[in-house]
Parts: structure tokens; C-alpha cells; sequence
């Protein structure tokens, strides 16, 4: 079998595994008190850390420039989504505004 | 059929459907995602056979994007696997954070929603199991959500092996996939614990941005949800 199927294989069990993990262990086993509280957390902690670099790392070179399309965008759309709560129109408004400045100021 | 299990099928049915909508908008940037991955998979020496079966089998998207690139760099085993592992670890996390809601399921309906269990699906699934509780089967949302991300996945894979480049990239519409956590994340921060956790988590991520095998993410979260647990008891 080729390295690209062995490595497929292998992430894929994996990933299966750690997404598996606690839902396959939580029947036998009560998570402690703190434990409990810090699962409040992890919504907003993990996605937090997938979104940021998207806006101010666009191709992992860290860009705060106040003109960086996707930091601008972002930051609208987060007051969007503050003020309004509304998925859709978040989406719209920041891919409005990202368009727009792409426009304005060309990559490159 | 009486009554009690006719109620049941269309909760079940409605919840279904209800995942299935909320997972909608999440495609607008999930599908050009990918297309980039399918493309990237052909451009780094893959056969489409084994493009389009990565995205069933590992079926995360930025960790077969990161394979790809590691396949095509000629890296060894054992550090593809570990590093993909490593990256791939914060599901950990969302398995915790679902874990308690799934105690009654069988385990074919755990076996399942762990497959299903992407950053994708899990940002709509555990906005909806924060709603207060009103009885509704809700693992049937979750099977709603993750079969319609787990579809476009597969399609969108499909285009971007057999249009490839004839799709233009430069419309930048993944860009929508963190506007959608945004518009997820954003209402979720209800206290001042949330907004330090999410805050530090953001901060963090920057920071550590150079730590190897994708170290950072990780780290990241893990600060973020320590500063959130210390600023609760402030």
C-alpha cells in the first residue's frame, strides 16, 4: 500500500478515535465539577482560535493593517452579529464588505 | 401507527430538518473549501481515487488540506500521522462538550455522530443544544446538520477533481466560514467569562502561532478555557 493510503487510513481512524472519545466514555464516567464548568468554555475558546487567524494571518503572515480586507470584515460582522444575532445577514454584510475592500485595494 | 409514535417520528423528522437548514448557510464557504482541497489534492501527485476517498475517511477539512501538503513535501509517516493528530485534537474537545447531551444514544448513533462530529457541524449542533431543553430528540438535528455538511463535502470534493481549475478560486467565498462561526460564537458570549475565554483564546492563537505540528490551536483553547474558568470565580 502507498504512504499517501497508510496515512489516510491512519488519520482517518484517528480523527474517528479523538471525535469518538468522550462520547464513548462519558456513560461509564461523571466528569468532575471543574471539568463540567470548563466544557462551557470550549465553543467559544476553540472556534475563537480558528476564526482569529483567519482574519489577521492570511497566508500565515500576520497582516493587522487596518485595510486587511479580512480583519475589517471581521470586525463588522462581529458587530452584526453583536447587534443583531442574525447568521445570514452577518454572512452578507461581511462578505460585502470583504469584497468591496478587495476591490478598493487589490491584493499585491 | 398510534398516536405517541406518530409525535415521535415528526419531532424526529422536524429536528432533522431543522439541522439540515441550520447547516445551509455553513456550505456557502464549506463547498469552495472543498474544491480548494480537491484541487490541491491532484496538484500534489494524488490519483482522484484517493482525493476524493480522503474526504470520507479522514473527512476534516483543513487536516486533509495539511496532508496534502506534507504528501506533496515527501514527509515521513510517523510525522504526517502526528502532526494531522495533533491538528485534529481539538475535536477531543467538542466530544467532551457533546458528550453529556449523547449519554442515552446507542452506540450506533454515537458511532455515527462522532464521524459527523466537524468544526462545521459542531458550531451549529452545540448552539442548538444550548437552547434550553424541550424534549425534542435532538441527536436527529445533530444527524440533520452533520449528513448535509458530510454531502457537500463529498460533492464539492468531486468539482474541484473533475473542474479543477476551471472554477475561479479568487472569489474568496470560503472567507464566509469564519464569518458563520462569528455569527455563531458572537451571541454565545452571554458573560464576561465568555468574552475573557474567547479573548485570551484569540490572543493566544496569534501568539503561538510558530509552535510546530500545529501546536497552537490547542494551546490556544486551552488558555482560553483556563482564563474563562479563572474569570468565573472573579
Amino acid at each position: 500500500m502507498s504512504t499517501v493510503w497508510l496515512a489516510m487510513i491512519g488519520l482517518g481512524i484517528l480523527t474517528f478515535l479523538t471525535r469518538f472519545s468522550f462520547i464513548a466514555l462519558l456513560e461509564r464516567w461523571q466528569a468532575p465539577e471543574i471539568v463540567q464548568r470548563a466544557l462551557r468554555f470550549v465553543p467559544v475558546a476553540v472556534l475563537t482560535a480558528i476564526i482569529v487567524p483567519e482574519l489577521v494571518q492570511p497566508n500565515d503572515v500576520l497582516d493587522l493593517r487596518p485595510y486587511n480586507p479580512r480583519l475589517l470584515a471581521g470586525l463588522l460582522a462581529t458587530l452584526v452579529a453583536w447587534k443583531t444575532k442574525n447568521v445570514i445577514l452577518t454572512i452578507l454584510v461581511g462578505m460585502a464588505v470583504f469584497w468591496l475592500l478587495l476591490w478598493v485595494f487589490p491584493p499585491g | 401507527m398510534d398516536e405517541t409514535a406518530n409525535s415521535i417520528r415528526n419531532s424526529s423528522l422536524q429536528e432533522l430538518w431543522g439541522g439540515i437548514k441550520a447547516e445551509l448557510p455553513i456550505l456557502v464557504g464549506a463547498l469552495p473549501f472543498g474544491m480548494i482541497y480537491g484541487i490541491s489534492a491532484l496538484s500534489a501527485g494524488m490519483t482522484p481515487g484517493s482525493a476524493q476517498a480522503m474526504s470520507s475517511v479522514v473527512f476534516a477539512g483543513s487536516a486533509q488540506v495539511l496532508l496534502v501538503q506534507m504528501v506533496k513535501a515527501n514527509m515521513p509517516l510517523a510525522v504526517m500521522l502526528a502532526t494531522g493528530f495533533v491538528l485534529n485534537l481539538r475535536h477531543a474537545l467538542y466530544s467532551a462538550s457533546l458528550a453529556p447531551y449523547m449519554r442515552k444514544l446507542n452506540l450506533w448513533w454515537k458511532v455515527i455522530l462522532s464521524y459527523l462530529l466537524t468544526d462545521e457541524a459542531y458550531a451549529v449542533v452545540i448552539t442548538h443544544y444550548n437552547q434550553p431543553d424541550d424534549g425534542a430528540p435532538r441527536h436527529w438535528y445533530f444527524l440533520g446538520a452533520g449528513l448535509t455538511l458530510w454531502t457537500g463535502w463529498q460533492l464539492s470534493t468531486a468539482a474541484g477533481i473533475f473542474l479543477g481549475a476551471q472554477i475561479p478560486s479568487s472569489w474568496g467565498l470560503e472567507f464566509s466560514l469564519p464569518l458563520i462561526f462569528i455569527a455563531l460564537v458572537v451571541p454565545a458570549l452571554k458573560d464576561r467569562a465568555g468574552v475573557l475565554a474567547a479573548l485570551a483564546a484569540g490572543l493566544c492563537v496569534v501568539a503561538v502561532s510558530g509552535l510546530p505540528y500545529k501546536l497552537g490551536l490547542l494551546v490556544a483553547a486551552f488558555v482560553g478555557i483556563v482564563v474563562g474558568l479563572w474569570s468565573e470565580k472573579q
